[in-house]
């Protein structure tokens, strides 16, 4: 399957493995972090693609991989048409201008020792752009078109907060205007009333430029906002992928639901009527996958053809796939859930309280 | 109706509550001048029940709980104001009786569990370290004690991870492990700091369960410092919002969410993306930025962010810090804007935040 | 390790057959002819290939070494055969033996000492930061860390010994025989080599404590309601005491190798004083068999650190 002229980026079971190394004098390969682990998705151009998950669900790889910061270990990865997945170093240069990122951390991902003009402008200098008007000037269009004073131009980044911070981390990433911008939780480390700014931020930038978003998030309400597709991972597979409206208030997948109900929603009244699906248990290691389904292990309605077959990812509606050999539309009326032990998966020791 | 909502103003402490926090001033001396972390805060806290402590960065709801602890360096800060924690003073106490009800009476869970146990040493060392400190058990009778608030708290084959360390256990454990550690001494109140925000929302969910179900086992009262208006309507029952330093609005939760009048509150409320309301296209931010501590605005300290300070006559808003007044009996807000204008302006944000989510 | 052992005794056997001067030569005094420096050098096993000479010299590591087996008084070098000293005679091993333990009270002595006054003045700084206290400590601790060893050493006889005549001239003798006396002895020595070190380790504590002071989980301790010194000690120092530990097993393994000019100000018959002796005497069978000795000192206390770091920390354990 080819990717279609109006998409920007499509990845066909992708896995990302991270080898795991013992220590000692020869070191050898004990074993592999699946991070990710067979994922296919695509993007269209000017749209927004919410990947969501929790720790160690392998979103933030996918998201590196895709813009080979990561080596892959196998799969495929077409950017605007091309096959980049095993470009070299030297050959992804100039596809940086098509596709770029924003971090996290906007405490950590601006070199401290670099004036926010210099952070900027590097992209032009790099890609080797002379822009029309002169570097100098667009930079300072930049940084008012993202809310931030152009005469703070020969600051240092530890002038500025948080948001502001996060503010030049994307002036940096549009500058060239890119066609996919990879962000990777881009509101989570900042405060909850410049979340929206932001947010605001990112949605106009995409009105005006027609970039398209990989949005990475653990913040269900965020993604929300801003996806109009949602792609659910678990352990380094997507469990389910729909239109944004269908994840939130038709999903199928079991874990989607206990995700969903997991969310405390800022209404009182509401919030105590919910029914809700408590999980028990950690997430299992990404060493050590649970066989079958990854999520059969939690799975409040999980069967024995669920440790021993992977549920492949299917389409049971227009543009609704789902991973999971019984999607279920109502989850269990709330309360709590203890997951259906299948097999060799010990008992807890003790019962939990209030069980 | 709760009454944990107290008056402030150096009215006096709430006698009913367990703990009653009256004028807490706590500043710290910086190289850009003194940093006003908290200033004059006044709430309370009966057994039994949640107070939630919301704010942002800078709001100083971190520092007020530390100074409620004593965890405040008193040759470096200046704490002053009055603590009453059950019948006894604490800002006055001497640091050496201080240190006898830190982790016997009042315990302290803090955000990441990851760093928050110590990495070279067993978690049941960990543990009975806490209770020998204040109790008087043997070494064996410690380590039961230490294996049965494991089990309490849901770890599975408590008598085997009891010799786990820490790096051995995932998040949720570890948090698990914190908040056994805090109250294996059976405390009358547990400060719970942004204990959940590391922690992925399955996780959060078991968690903030769990506090729920030891408080309700042991009467114990739980103050809970967030950010997350989630967690908030979860499970508190009254609500202090902090900022800049200042208590700018305290109320029982539903009162909170269904009436609130500080702006502030406002703004938290309808400019977060909501799963229960219809989506929009654009947020409706609060604009600006979280105020600098060194450097707070004269007058009403969220005056810069607020779209409605122009309805105040004579500009009091720059010149002069409201005072905090009760629009219902335990419900009070700091700000200048007359009470009927503010309730209009909160019926009509509330009522455009549109219904079912779509 | 065992590969830089091996490396070790390699570079040992090159200088010592690189070095100017004939081994031969050496063996013979005054009353030299060609004839005689021709029979030494066959009798010591010098005229045989390198290769053969260096087997001959590693083997006797372990089993023990005959030299001119097959003459009238051959010389029998017992296992472990570091070499035998023509000039004086003995088996390199038996001179190191008699040395070793001057030096090793000197070096344990020493080491408690300055193990103990570095950590708690390191500790006490770091809560006093930024006060007079901390600004004291800090220079005296620079100046320390500055002044040559020897400086020291002889300011310290000239005054204490000769001139306030509060210690009589360093004599040494054991601690078994004559307890007093030793101590005597030891006194000054064990400070000038404490007064250097304890230096490195009062600022090295010091950065230790003030950054693992500021992580969470003393924060959590003092949350506890853990009395302060339990803070500090258990808490905050343990967590920082992995490069203390490589410090200080290194710098104890350099000194058991000879503190040579200490041993020398002071008058002890140690290591320092047999490895000074044996260069100037060329004494090159001697030189050598020092140098393999206290560079596997070093070796081997890399190693023992590198345990030490499993049980310190036991994120290293489980790998």
């Amino acid at each position: 399957m080819t990717s279609q002229p109006s998409e920007i980026l499509r990845v066909t079971d992708l896995r990302t493995y991270f080898p795991v190394r013992s220590r000692g004098i020869i070191p050898r390969t004990i074993g592999q972090v699946m991070a990710v682990d067979g994922i296919s998705f695509s993007l269209n151009a000017g749209a927004t693609l919410g990947l969501v998950g929790e720790s160690g669900c392998g979103k933030t790889t996918a998201g590196r991989t895709v813009l080979r910061l990561v080596r892959p270990t196998s799969g495929k990865i077409e950017l605007d048409g091309q096959d980049i997945t095993n470009l070299s170093t030297k050959e992804l240069v100039p596809l940086r201008r098509k596709a770029q990122i924003i971090f996290q951390d906007p405490y950590n991902a601006l070199n401290p020792r670099h004036t926010v003009g210099k952070i900027i402008e590097a992209p032009f200098l790099i890609q080797g752009v002379e822009p029309p008007g002169g570097v100098r000037r667009t930079v300072q269009e930049l940084m008012e078109r993202v809310g931030l004073n152009p005469e703070h131009y020969n600051r240092y980044p530890n002038e500025f907060s948080g948001g502001q911070r996060q503010r030049i981390g994307i002036a940096r990433a549009v500058a060239l205007k890119p066609r996919l911008i990879v962000c990777d939780e881009p509101v989570s480390a900042l405060d909850v009333s410049i979340q929206a700014q932001i947010l605001n931020l990112l949605k106009d930038l995409q009105d005006e430029f027609g970039v398209a978003y990989l949005f990475i998030a653990h913040d269900l309400a965020v993604v929300r906002q801003i996806s109009e597709r949602v792609a659910v991972m678990y352990l380094g597979h997507v469990m389910e992928s729909a239109p944004r409206k269908i994840i939130y208030t038709g999903p199928l997948h079991p874990y989607t639901h206990s995700l969903l109900s997991a969310v405390p929603i800022p209404d009182p009244k509401r919030q105590k009527e919910r029914s809700r699906i408590l999980l028990e248990g950690d997430l299992p290691s990404p060493l050590n996958p649970p066989s079958g389904c990854v999520f059969n292990t939690r799975c409040f309605q999980a069967q024995e053809r669920c440790r021993v077959e992977v549920p492949p990812l299917v389409e049971v509606a227009p543009g609704h796939e789902v991973a999971c050999h019984f999607p279920v539309a109502t989850p269990p009326a709330g309360g709590r859930v203890t997951p259906v032990q299948l097999g060799d998966a010990a008992a807890p020791e003790a019962a939990a309280p209030g069980a | 109706m709760s009454q944990s909502v107290d008056t402030s103003q150096g009215i006096g402490r709430n006698r009913e509550a367990y703990l009653s926090v009256t004028d807490l001033v706590v500043r710290f001396p910086s190289e850009d001048g003194i940093v006003h972390a908290v200033e004059g805060v006044s709430f309370s806290v009966q057994r039994g029940k949640t107070l939630a402590i919301v704010g942002e960065s800078g709001s100083g709801k971190s520092v007020t709980a530390q100074a409620v602890m004593g965890l405040i360096d008193r040759r470096v800060a200046s704490v002053s104001g009055e603590v009453w924690l059950d019948d006894e003073e604490l800002v006055a106490m001497p640091d050496e009786e201080l240190r006898a009800l830190r982790g016997a009476k009042m315990a302290m869970i803090f955000q990441d569990p990851m760093s928050s146990l110590h990495p070279f040493y067993r978690i049941g060392a960990q543990l009975t370290e806490a209770a020998l400190v204040h109790q008087k058990l043997s070494k064996s009778e410690a380590r039961s004690l230490a294996i049965e608030m494991l089990r309490r708290v849901g770890i599975p084959a408590p008598s085997q991870r009891v010799d786990d360390y820490p790096h051995q256990l995932s998040g949720g454990m570890r948090q698990r492990v914190m908040i056994a550690m805090a109250l294996i001494n059976s405390p009358a109140l547990l400060i719970a700091d942004e204990s959940t925000t590391a922690l992925d929302v399955t996780v959060q969910a078991q968690i903030l369960e769990l506090i729920s179900t030891l408080q309700a086992e042991s009467d114990t009262a739980v103050i809970l410092i967030t950010h997350d208006l989630g967690i908030v309507a979860d499970i508190a029952d009254d609500v202090v919002v902090m900022y800049g330093g200042r208590l700018v609005e305290a109320a029982p939760t539903n009162r909170l969410y269904y009436a609130p009048q500080m702006p502030y509150t406002l703004g938290l409320l309808t400019s977060v993306p909501r799963m229960d309301r219809e989506r929009v296209d654009r947020l409706d931010p609060i604009p600006g930025n979280p105020p600098s501590a060194v450097n707070l605005p004269a007058g009403c300290v969220f005056q810069p962010r607020c779209t409605y300070s122009d309805r105040v006559l004579d500009g009091a808003c720059l010149t002069a810090n409201p005072d905090l007044i009760a629009v219902e009996p335990d419900h009070y807000v700091r700000c200048h804007l007359p009470s009927d204008e503010r309730r209009r302006i909160a019926d009509g944000v509330l009522a455009s935040l549109a219904g079912d989510p779509g | 390790m065992f590969l830089l052992l091996f490396l070790l005794s390699l570079t040992v056997f090159f200088l010592f057959n690189l070095l100017p001067g004939d081994p031969a030569r050496l063996t013979c005094g005054k009353a030299c002819t060609p004839a005689i420096i021709e029979a030494n050098r066959h009798r010591l096993g010098l005229d045989e290939p390198a290769p053969v000479q260096y087997v001959k010299f590693v083997t006797g590591i372990f089993v023990g070494r005959t030299f001119s087996p097959d003459s009238p008084k051959p010389i029998i070098c017992n296992a472990p055969c570091l070499g035998y000293s023509f000039t004086r005679h003995e088996s390199v091993m038996s001179l190191i033996t008699r040395s070793a333990p001057v030096t090793f009270f000197l070096a344990i002595g020493a080491f408690i000492i300055w193990i103990i006054i570095g950590i708690s003045a390191g500790i006490y700084a770091a809560l006093r930061r930024g006060r007079w206290q901390d600004r004291v400590l800090m220079t005296i601790s620079l100046i320390g860390y500055s002044l040559p060893s020897f400086f020291l050493g002889l300011l310290l006889v000239f005054f204490v010994i000769i001139k306030w005549q509060l210690l009589p001239f360093p004599s040494y003798v054991s601690p078994f025989e004559n307890p007093v006396q030793f101590t005597q002895t030891m006194i000054l020595p064990w400070m000038v080599l404490a007064a250097l070190n304890a230096a490195f380790y009062v600022r090295l504590t010091r950065n230790q404590v003030l950054e693992t002071l500021g992580d969470d989980y003393v924060r959590t301790a003092r949350a506890k309601g853990l009395p302060e010194r339990t803070v500090i000690v258990h808490h905050a120092l343990r967590a920082g005491l992995t490069p203390i530990v490589t410090a200080a097993g290194l710098d104890l393994a350099y000194l058991l190798g000879g503190a040579i000019i200490t041993e020398n100000i002071f008058s002890l018959p140690g290591l320092g004083a047999l490895a000074v002796n044996s260069i100037t005497d060329s004494d090159l069978p001697l030189i050598a068999g020092i140098t393999l000795l206290t560079a596997s000192l070093i070796i081997f206390a890399n190693l023992i650190v590198d345990l030490l770091y499993a049980v310190i920390d036991p994120r290293v354990r489980l790998a």
